[in-house]
């Protein structure tokens, strides 16, 4: 993992002296709520339902221990015991005092985290597929790429005020678990004819109000200008974007406006400037990066470890787990392994103090102190040896951590919803822990099989809704909250090669008491429609929406 | 007069605003110039016996005036609302693509939280808000003693200097 040197440690701890004074500054009446907001918003501060809410920096989703325990500390110290994994790769802290954030900062200092970025209409904080590095089908380890653009990004003096936020991610693999499709900037690494490494590099995707699938505009960029070309797009989107209408602001409305076409040659006329200039990156720098993240020192296991096989056989609890949770590996005799932070009775996403602390004490002792936050708000224990999987996985079960749902039903994406976000039409929470309770029976959730479900409290589209296999949406109507549902969603390409899609919306919303009762019917459809092991995306592919939409709004008399 | 904040020090401001309806005759010493005005009486300015600067939004196209920069000794830049960010790149554009070398000021909502970007991207005179303190502001110009990217103040990345 990125270890700073003098320079970014000297960076963040500047940053927290400025936020302290701007922070005092605003207490003491000398900023106003208006000019302080902007302020508070570039570094993760929101004024939220109950109190602020602080969102954390958790680039491309990489923590060591040392770092989780901090995290545990401040939600223990500083807030009322637990935090909350978002679905960029960060953590949500929505019980902090105002006065007190400039402290969180520093304490954040000591173990090279921040908030920068987090929020506001800049570049946020940037995201990345968790298994970078360890994925079989990883073509290329994005890692280093992440870090350099991090740095790029990180306190740039020309786009801190654009029309709108703006979110990047970054994938290296055939799988696309970083959803660059559905980003402002999305960039997959591949190879060239020669071999070289370059950036497939796709703008004006995204999700919120106006749901888009971006547009490739330059289908390979050898690696060595990925600055410059990223700042050519940013400065034609901070000199057209819309900023008269706050809704219309995203580049995403840029591009459809001009068209790609048009919008990748004004890049491309904009890029020439600058191109081979001073941004052009260093092997000696890529280098540099790439160093810090080099394999651990894995051992040489047998690809199949006996005991890991044996446990398989005898005990089927831990053999629906490691089905769901268990992940191929690079190296042989590793696995990758998700501790579910999905499980009846608790906020998706939501992690408590203990639980981090216990999260970091497993990373520490079976996956090198490292671990991955997921964009599905899970953690990701990336170098388990096979044969620790067992005690890793008795561990977990004791810490709640253990849900065997990973690619299934109640591994909802939600976000914190109207319980928490002042944004929010309607509340996701209850909406999740219906579900939750609908599919509690493993067997039937296994059945079920492979669904992501996704929900929103409002258009901004934290849950991701429009790219959940199901999507469900809270809206407003005449002052209540009422639930939209959408179906056929899909994040990016997988294993099956399906391409991201934007789902449809099935019909006239409903109430909350409703949701999962439809959700059951919606999956019925599925189980009496499946053919052979057909995936439930598979099948609303085949068949379309209309058999859904008879049984869910099939009258009841 | 109000005072200004220009490489770093605070100043008198001498520079008058000409208004629309009014030609280059009616004025002495150096005027700033709104770039309507400019194009619709740029002989007359271009006779103007003393300095004579130029006003522009943030979202002014460098190609209509690229031709006149050296007749301009100072370039403000107005920001209607300090997030509006446009002015961030004309700033770029005229110092790196036009090469302009006069003073390049910011003005309009310019406040202390600012001036450090706004300086890497080239400005080096400052206008602030009305009832801000330029004395106080100063500071903001050194927020930070590092930075990542390549910018006006500091061509070169971090990158290509780290040890």
């Amino acid at each position: 993992m990125y270890i700073y040197d003098e320079i970014d440690q000297r960076i963040i701890d500047e940053r927290v002296t400025q936020f302290r004074d701007q922070t005092r500054r605003f207490l003491a009446g000398e900023l106003s709520e208006d000019d302080f907001r902007p302020l508070r918003l570039q570094n993760g501060l929101y004024v939220q339902r109950h109190a602020p809410m602080l969102r954390v920096a958790i680039p491309y989703g990489h923590l060591r221990s040392q770092q989780l325990r901090k995290l545990a500390d401040i939600a223990r110290r500083y807030d009322r015991g637990y935090a909350h994994f978002s679905t960029r790769q960060n953590i949500q802290f929505n019980w902090p005092e105002l006065a007190k954030v400039p402290d969180i900062l520093a304490e954040l200092a000591t173990v090279q985290m921040h908030a920068i970025q987090t929020s506001g209409n800049c570049v946020r904080n940037f995201t990345s597929d968790h298994f970078a590095g360890v994925a079989q089908d990883e073509v290329i380890d994005p890692r280093p790429y992440a870090e350099i653009m991090r740095q790029w990004f990180t306190f740039h003096p020309e786009f801190a005020y654009l029309p709108r936020k703006f979110k990047m991610a970054l994938n290296g693999a055939t799988h696309d678990r970083a959803a660059v499709f559905v980003h402002d900037i999305g960039i997959n690494l591949i190879h060239n004819e020669q071999g070289e490494i370059g950036a497939q590099v796709i703008v004006g995707g995204g999700l919120g109000r106006t749901p888009i699938i971006g547009s490739i505009i330059k289908p390979f960029l050898p690696w060595q200008h990925l600055l410059s070309y990223c700042d050519a797009i940013l400065r034609v989107y901070n000199r057209y974007g819309r900023r008269d209408n706050k809704y219309k602001a995203r580049i995403k409305i840029l591009v459809k406006a001009l068209g790609p076409e048009v919008f990748a040659q004004m890049v491309e006329d904009e890029w020439q400037y600058t191109k081979d200039g001073p941004s052009t990156l260093t092997q000696a720098e890529f280098d540099r990066v790439a160093a810090h993240f080099q394999p651990p020192a894995y051992q040489a296991f047998a690809s199949d470890d006996a005991d890991y096989q044996q446990h398989l056989q005898s005990d089927p609890a831990f053999a629906r787990w490691a089905s769901r949770n268990v992940h191929g590996h690079k190296q042989a005799g590793y696995a990758a392994v998700t501790l579910s932070l999905k499980r009846l009775g608790t906020a998706p996403g939501d992690v408590t103090d203990a639980q981090m602390e216990a999260a970091a004490d497993l990373a520490d002792d079976y996956s090198f102190g490292e671990l991955r936050v997921s964009h599905e708000q899970n953690l990701i224990l990336a170098d388990v040896p096979q044969h620790a999987l067992y005690a890793l996985w008795q561990r977990a079960r004791a810490l709640n951590l253990a849900t065997p749902n990973i690619g299934m039903l109640t591994n909802m994406i939600a976000c914190p919803g109207g319980d928490f976000c002042a944004l929010a039409n309607a509340k996701s929470i209850p909406i999740a822990e219906a579900i939750a309770e609908r599919f509690e029976d493993l067997d039937y959730l296994f059945d079920v099989g492979e669904l992501d479900l996704n929900i929103s409290g409002c258009m901004n589209s934290c849950g991701h809704h429009h790219v959940g296999h199901i999507g469900i949406l809270g809206v407003d109507k005449n002052g209540s909250e009422w639930y939209q549902i959408s179906l056929g969603g899909h994040q990016g390409y997988d294993k099956h090669g399906t391409p991201a899609a934007i789902g449809k919306v099935i019909g006239p919303s409903f109430a909350q008491d409703e949701v999962a009762g439809v959700i059951e019917k919606i999956v019925g459809v599925y189980l009496d429609q499946r053919q052979d092991e057909e995936r439930f995306i598979d099948t609303v592919k085949r068949v379309g929406i209309d058999p859904f939409k008879e049984r869910v709004y099939a009258k009841a008399h | 007069m109000p005072k200004l904040i220009k490489q770093g020090q605070l100043v008198e401001d001498h520079w008058q605003l000409a208004a629309a309806d009014e030609t280059a005759t009616g004025y002495d010493g150096p005027v700033l110039v709104p770039l309507s005005v400019w194009l619709s009486q740029r002989e007359h300015w271009l006779a103007y016996a003393h300095p004579v600067g130029l006003l522009v939004d943030g979202d002014a196209e460098p190609d209509e005036f690229a031709a006149d920069l050296p007749h301009f000794s100072l370039i403000a830049i107005h920001f209607p609302a300090f997030t509006d960010g446009r002015g961030y790149s004309l700033a770029r554009l005229l110092r790196e693509r036009h090469h302009y070398q006069g003073e390049l000021r910011a003005t309009g909502d310019i406040l202390r939280d600012q001036l450090q970007y706004l300086s890497r991207c080239g400005f080096d005179s400052f206008q602030l808000r009305e009832g801000e303190d330029p004395a106080k502001a100063l500071a903001g110009l050194a927020d930070f003693s590092e930075h990542y990217q390549s910018a006006l103040d500091q061509p070169v990345p971090l990158f290509r200097r780290r040890a």
